[in-house]
């Protein structure tokens, strides 16, 4: 008998907040400086120091909230979660336990084939970030660096809803484009400012009992998210369906190995001993407090999503991806603005030709060597005719390497498109001419031939005749 | 020299009677000749002290002096002193050179006190006789076979042997208001908030305040004035305005009402105390104060509701000390856990261990309940009683100690004795509230201290009620006999 199995998934989300200054002190939060260079005696856990809540930081922890339609707790409290490793100078890390900034909410994402799944939030509280070790380079010691010591963390935990990896993924890429929309975090997943760990369970379908879990570390892409996943799902199911049980413990995923395994003891199987930071007071919210941060939600990616499919006419697709970033939408909304409105256009050479120049050089859409403006400038030549779309692609290069604005491009190398019937004509009767055996066999019925004829009159135009007029003079001519 | 209080030096210096560094040199010498004998002091700062009094001199040439200004006073070693050795009386950190100043430490700064060292104490604050220093003990100046009480021992000491005016210390659960009991000096433990706990190395945070050790009320109310106030360094500090606590001295006791707690008269009081404290008592009536009886029904839940919150409080505060980043690390070690273990058992004592252990215990999973949340929350009933009391009190009154200062090594067998020590003082801390302890009496020759403790932010009530006492009383002033002693005095 073979048991159909359903896998259980939640993921925890570390997102490191945008502030300029940590959590608890004034140190700067900026990635990349030298070892220890920003760590001061408060994130050193010297003797005597004590920690300051950064106000920003709960304001972050509120719009994300809000966003989510959580709770927001008028009262919360720090809570010391206590272990040792040298990572954590002060053998605690400041945290929330039982009553954190933000409570239940949801979030509903959308998955590939379109379709949307409402994921439920359990909680998000806020707390210090530890240092970094590192292992190599040290001659058999470990190096540790604290200048992340002490950055804001959102914790976001996910209820167990999700019922695939791809469901797990859409999850977190929708959670990251929410995050930097709201500002909050940058979302640099190499940086390390959003990570993720995932809760893995399988049970029988039907049965409503959960599994074991087990803890998945170390996912910092949405790739090895999935195949993490995938490849645990995998292991869990053959060690139940030999009569084994899943231990339940955390376990690293290595992708060069596409495995997952079981973490070296980094913290001893540990009792935190959560209890109430007694150097901070209750984080107590107001009712004003919380309708300042509101004030300045923007308009969320759902939100937005949907009128770029009504106020635009998108397809749920094309707004999807138009939506994936602000930066990206409002890009967009410039273009079609500048270019006297034409949205499908638009649209399409945004996520198309235009993102796909983005990847190749590695920039995001704020380094974009084409500005909104010179974009829309070339749309409008398009819709007016002046030039085809294929040509329109050569332009587009041209601008890329800043040759000027479209306009001038099209003067400098002559694109204009050929639009008079009556030369187009001319061009065609000279075609048709100098091919007579291609025009007996078309008419004698070999229909494929068409396309012949129309790159023969291309080529003799260098591509610059209307291609519609071209189909619609040609089968006039050729009949 | 001596013998006069911070506001007579303050008078003389600012007369011209002498000069700071004449008034330091001449502390040093008796610091040098009568300090050992008492051991109190872990570091004297003799060369920073005589530059810290040149200076002060010279502001006041430039008629740039406040009324502290060229004073010189000790720091417990608990606190925080920016290039000068910092140890909280521990291995762990005797070779830790602070690189800042605490808050406090600063504040008086400031104000031109001249620090002439750091004084010994029990064990990151844990004690209450002194024996827990690593150091070795204190003795107090009126027998030397006998403790001058903890954890503010060495404070204690060299202000009550005239070895200098004025001493900062810590109160925790009665660590300066007990070794002022035992030693006849004036302690005071602010309100919690009061002053800021910002480089004061923290033992239990939600009890932990810095208070001041001198021999007169009219000093501490000095001292007071400029260590309070807000820190936005230190969460917990008060946003309150800092009255003129010097001001109100004089103030009249009339109608001031009295409240005396049955509960602190009970069988662990030693009669000849019990005597001393009534006649104490008796003087504030005759000034004008109305007594009546009160009860604190919860009194005898103090103790044990202590020492659960302040041990799960400190073993959490103590993992900071783990030989990554400063202090003592072990030199040979197998692993991390090794390093973490051996570092930890060499660098502290006996009875930070044991704290520890209790602490880590009593916050473990399945003991959380039982013992921590149901300490707090006892906690609440104890600070309840109190309130309730300051309802038809204005100041609370009684013993500090059940008995006077005990002999060396009496009570180190059983942690539990000497944790009873605390019995009245406890309370104060576990409702925040501020209290005093001035000398009331002698017993055998040994110093007994009257406890009084006001509503929060009730400093200058207190200050107004010891000065009161103190100015028709002068137990305040018996030196011992061995301060009579050192270098010729002036």
């Amino acid at each position: 008998m073979t048991i159909e199995w359903e896998t259980v998934i939640g993921l925890e989300i570390h997102a490191q907040l945008a502030t300029r200054s940590k959590i608890f002190s004034s140190s700067s939060t900026a990635y990349g400086a030298q070892p220890n260079s920003q760590a001061n005696l408060v994130d050193l856990g010297y003797p005597g120091v004590l920690p300051v809540l950064n106000g920003e930081a709960v304001k972050m922890a509120v719009k994300f909230g809000l966003a989510v339609n959580c709770e927001i707790a008028r009262r919360s409290v720090f809570a010391r979660k206590n272990y040792f490793y040298p990572d954590l100078p002060k053998g605690y890390q400041i945290s929330q336990f039982e009553l954190p900034v933000v409570g239940r909410g949801e979030i509903h994402i959308t998955l590939d084939d379109g379709s949307r799944k409402r994921v439920g939030i359990t909680r998000a509280h806020l707390e210090e970030d530890a240092g970094k070790s590192l292992h190599e380079d040290f001659e058999g010691m470990s190096g540790i660096d604290l200048n992340r010591a002490g950055t804001p963390l959102l914790e976001i935990v996910s209820e167990p809803d999700m019922r695939s990896a791809a469901e797990a993924v859409a999850y977190m890429k929708g959670m990251h484009t929410l995050v930097r929309y709201l500002e909050i975090c940058d979302g640099n997943m190499q940086e390390g400012s959003f990570r993720c760990d995932a809760n893995v369970s399988v049970r029988p379908k039907g049965q409503e009992e959960l599994g074991t879990r087990t803890e998945l570390k170390n996912l910092n892409s949405f790739r090895y998210v999935e195949k993490a996943i995938n490849i645990e799902v995998e292991r869990q199911i053959d060690v139940l369906e030999s009569g084994g049980k899943v231990v339940q413990e955390t376990r690293l995923y290595d992708s060069a190995k596409n495995e997952t395994r079981t973490m070296r003891l980094k913290e001893e199987a540990n009792d935190y001993r959560y209890f109430p930071d007694p150097d901070l007071l209750p984080l107590v919210i107001s009712e004003e407090e919380i309708e300042a941060v509101r004030g300045t939600l923007p308009e969320l990616p759902d939100q937005k999503r949907e009128r770029f499919c009504s106020e635009y006419k998108l397809s749920d697709y094309d707004a999807r991806v138009l939506t994936t970033s602000r930066e990206m939408a409002a890009y967009f909304e410039a273009v079609v603005e500048a270019s006297g409105g034409e949205p499908k256009v638009a649209a399409n050479w945004v996520a198309g030709e235009l993102s796909a120049a983005l990847n190749q050089s590695g920039r995001d859409i704020g380094e974009s060597k084409v500005s909104a403006a010179a974009l829309a400038g070339l749309l409008k030549r398009i819709v007016d005719h002046t030039i085809s779309g294929k040509i329109a692609k050569e332009v587009f290069a041209a601008l890329w390497d800043g040759e000027g604005d479209a306009d001038d491009i099209i003067e400098q190398r002559g694109l204009r498109q050929i639009t008079d019937s009556a030369a187009i004509e001319k061009i065609i009767d000279e075609v048709i001419a100098a091919n007579p055996g291609q025009l007996e066999q078309f008419r004698g019925g070999k229909d494929k031939l068409f396309g012949f004829f129309v790159g023969q009159v291309m080529k003799a135009t260098q591509g610059k005749a209307n291609p519609g007029q071209v189909n619609q003079l040609l089968k006039k001519k050729l009949a | 020299m001596h013998d006069k209080t911070i506001s007579e030096l303050s008078r003389s210096l600012q007369s011209g009677e002498f000069s700071s560094v004449e008034l330091t040199t001449h502390l040093l010498d008796r610091v040098e000749s009568l300090g050992p004998q008492l051991n109190a002091f872990v570091t004297v700062t003799g060369e920073l002290a005589l530059e810290q009094a040149a200076k002060a001199d010279q502001r006041r040439a430039a008629g740039d002096a406040g009324p502290l200004n060229g004073i010189p006073i000790v720091h417990k070693d608990l606190f925080c002193t920016d290039g000068v050795l910092t140890s909280c009386a521990s291995r762990i950190l005797d070779n830790f050179i602070s690189p800042y100043d605490a808050t406090v430490v600063g504040k008086l700064k400031q104000a031109g006190t001249v620090m002439l060292g750091k004084t010994n104490m029990d064990e990151f604050a844990m004690g209450s006789s002194n024996e827990n220093s690593c150091f070795g003990p204190v003795k107090n100046p009126w027998d030397d076979s006998r403790v001058p009480g903890g954890s503010s021992g060495g404070s204690a000491a060299a202000v009550a042997a005239r070895l200098l005016p004025g001493a900062t210390g810590t109160d925790t659960g009665g660590s300066i208001r007990q070794p002022a009991a035992l030693t006849g000096i004036t302690g005071l433990k602010p309100t919690y908030g009061r002053v800021s706990r910002y480089g004061m190395v923290a033992f239990a945070s939600s009890l932990d305040q810095a208070g001041t050790l001198t021999r007169s009320a009219e000093d501490a109310a000095m001292m007071l004035g400029t260590m309070a106030g807000f820190d936005p360094r230190d969460s917990t500090s008060a946003e309150k305005d800092v009255p003129d606590y010097r001001a109100t001295l004089d103030d009249s006791l009339d109608g001031l009402r009295i409240g005396v707690p049955t509960e602190f008269f009970d069988d662990g009081l030693m009669p000849a105390n019990k005597t001393a404290v009534e006649a104490a008592i008796r003087e504030l009536e005759k000034l004008g104060a109305k007594i009546s009886q009160i009860h604190l029904p919860n009194l005898g839940l103090s103790v044990p509701t202590y020492y659960v919150v302040a041990p799960a409080e400190c073993s959490s505060n103590l993992s900071r000390f783990d030989g990554v980043r400063f202090g003592h690390r072990a030199e040979k070690y197998a692993d991390l856990t090794d390093m973490y273990k051996k570092t930890r058992s060499q660098g502290f004592g006996a009875e930070v261990k044991r704290r520890i252990m209790i602490g880590t215990y009593v916050l473990s999973t399945g003991y959380y309940d039982a013992y921590y949340l149901k300490a707090q929350k006892v906690r609440q009933l104890i600070a309840a009683d109190y309130t309730e009391a300051f309802k038809s009190v204005d100041l609370i009154a009684g013993p500090t100690t059940p008995t006077p200062a005990f002999e060396l090594g009496a009570k180190t067998d059983d942690p539990i004795t000497m944790y009873l020590n605390d019995i009245y003082t406890i309370g104060a801390n576990l409702a925040g509230l501020p209290g005093m302890s001035v000398p009331c009496g002698f017993v055998d020759g040994l110093p007994v201290g009257l406890q009084i403790v006001g509503s929060h932010f009730a400093e200058a009530r207190l200050l107004n009620v010891a000065h009161r006492y103190q100015q028709v009383t002068d137990w305040h002033t018996r030196a011992p006999e061995m301060a009579a002693g050192g270098t010729a005095s002036t």
